[in-house]
């Protein structure tokens, strides 16, 4: 069964606490998404953390494929507010 | 008892300044993502090795268990595992890569 961005969201919102998550489907296949998420859980952690925060919350989806690709962007509050969006 | 494939992935990390474990090769890459990976690499003009995980399905699922991490392409330097293609990408953006390239070659 096909991921919803429904279904990404709520998944994400269920472990990591967070300003902002948008989804956006990169091929239209269902199957690629980009994330953007804001939160402060980010603050104080390197990248590589950051990414393996997001997949592990999404791990049964990577896992099954349901998601076969995932763009991250993530960025703490502060940094979020500096790009001025 | 050793898993063979972690132990095989192992020495090619350590062996390798850079190692990329990608989909396709440098010429040919299967992938965007991999291919976006090669591009930013080549980049810096530093030599790197590269494993095709669509040719080995062991060396595919190994190297998902090896850093604990999902997907591919993976990037690692001087041993250490780096990220996927967003991180590289970042790190490239950041001009956070170069100094780390220069410290594993000893520039």
């Amino acid at each position: 069964m096909m991921i919803t961005p429904e279904e990404i969201k709520e998944t994400l919102a269920k472990v990591l606490p967070a300003s902002l998550i948008e989804t956006q489907d990169l091929t239209g296949g269902g199957d690629h998404w980009q994330v953007i998420i804001v939160s402060p859980a980010f603050e104080g952690r390197g990248l590589l953390e950051q990414q393996r925060m997001v997949n592990d919350a999404l791990k049964e989806a990577m896992n099954s494929e349901r998601i076969h690709a995932l763009t991250m962007k993530l960025y703490t509050p502060a940094q979020w507010e500096k790009l001025g969006s | 008892m050793a898993d063979e494939i972690l132990t095989q992935i192992d020495e090619k990390v350590k062996k390798n300044k850079v190692m990329l474990y990608m989909k396709g090769t440098p010429d040919f890459p299967q992938c965007g993502f991999s291919a976006h990976t090669v591009e930013i690499l080549k980049s810096y003009g530093v030599p790197f090795a590269s494993e095709d995980v669509l040719a080995d399905p062991t060396v595919r699922e190994g190297i998902k268990r090896y850093s604990n991490w999902p997907t591919i392409p993976q990037i690692y330097i001087d041993g250490k595992f780096v990220g996927g293609c967003d991180i590289l990408h970042e790190l490239h953006e950041r001009g956070e890569l170069e100094p780390i390239l220069n410290a594993a070659f000893g520039k």
